[in-house]
């Protein structure tokens, strides 16, 4: 037996609207695919390419807390953000953020990875420059490539000095339809 | 004694996933279709709130079973029906009753402990036991009171 839907879609919402929840997910369907988003008391915490939430909701639990349920009422901003940002009427979000738990260094980077402006692309060599060790290019791919929060932290926009691409978390297919969407590629 | 090893706590998503329909089929059976709705509510929402309480993953079924059979007797108790239910231990809902046996019974081997909590912690009777342990209800009582006269050779 299962539970009827509308009873279950009841309980989420009043789980969403107690305030007990640490950590709420949706799968949110976008031009990319279906995409895994989770927002906590303090913001959104998580984006990812993968709609399998096994794995991510282990990882909500170790950070917020075991508490942690699909609740789509409590994304709706998120999901309302990121269909506007995917159809274009959209250039920046206005998230708040939970960041929480990384460390200095992906901090500071994922900072200066927020001030990239929309249509437009930076490199791995400028952004470690920016969080001051311009050597660095190797660990802000690493950082780029661990982003929790793709899409709306916008490292899709980040790519080699030569102009390749070079890698993207996601796939470099999805990286190219994101900067195809922004106009930064013809 | 042989350490055995605890259950870690599931994200409440999964426990919800994995309970939803049993605790759905006990409340229409106690309450009717009608009345089972708010009572399912009822039920997941105290599971919420006393959730990340819970100091380990064993038992969950057992737990939000009884949190169940609570709801559907406080249930009856709003409309004023007579209850021919379970009497009602005195019980914190935050306080998951293996907590409170937990001194007792540490000691015990691991499907007596269970036995015991689930007797007389949690009230169940032994049908419902033997299915939590996934035994038969003579296994189930058996295991109970050699526990019981373990914990009483102890104590005496």
């Amino acid at each position: 037996m299962t539970i009827p839907t509308d009873l279950d879609r009841r309980f989420r919402a009043s789980a969403a609207s107690s305030g007990l929840l640490a950590a709420s997910y949706d799968i949110i369907e976008s031009k990319l695919g279906p995409l895994f988003a989770a927002v906590t008391d303090r913001g959104l915490a998580r984006i990812s390419f993968d709609p399998e939430p096994e794995v991510e909701l282990d990882r909500l639990a170790s950070l917020a807390g075991p508490r942690v349920m699909r609740a789509p009422r409590a994304l709706d901003e998120t999901r309302r953000e990121l269909d506007d940002y995917f159809a274009g009427r959209r250039t920046a979000f206005d998230l708040e953020l939970d960041l929480r738990g990384l460390p200095d260094f992906t901090l500071r980077v994922l900072e200066h990875l927020a001030h990239v402006p929309y249509g437009q692309t930076s490199t791995y060599r400028d952004l470690a420059g920016q969080a001051g060790n311009p050597r660095a290019s190797r660990a802000v791919g690493m950082v780029m490539n661990r982003n929790p929060l793709p899409i709306v932290l916008p490292c899709h926009r980040i790519v080699g000095s030569s102009g390749s691409l070079v890698g993207y978390g996601g796939g470099l297919e999805r990286k190219e339809k994101l900067l195809r969407l922004e106009g930064a590629m013809l | 004694m042989m350490m055995t090893a605890v259950a870690s706590i599931p994200p409440f998503e999964t426990f919800y996933a994995d309970h939803s329909a049993e605790v759905l089929g006990l409340l229409r059976r106690r309450l009717g279709r009608d009345r089972a709705d708010d009572a399912f509510q009822e039920t997941f929402l105290r599971a919420l709130r006393a959730y990340d309480r819970l100091r380990h993953g064993e038992y969950l079924r057992a737990w939000v079973l009884t949190i169940a059979t609570r709801v559907a007797i406080d249930t009856h108790r709003r409309a004023g029906e007579p209850t021919d239910e379970l009497p009602d231990l005195p019980h914190r809902d935050g306080v998951p009753a293996y907590e409170e046996l937990a001194f007792l019974t540490d000691e015990l081997p691991p499907k007596e402990r269970a036995a015991v909590v689930l007797r007389y912690g949690y009230d169940l009777d032994y049908e419902q036991i033997a299915s939590a342990l996934e035994s038969s209800e003579d296994a189930a009582r058996q295991a109970a009171s050699a526990g019981v006269r373990r914990l009483r050779r102890r104590l005496t």
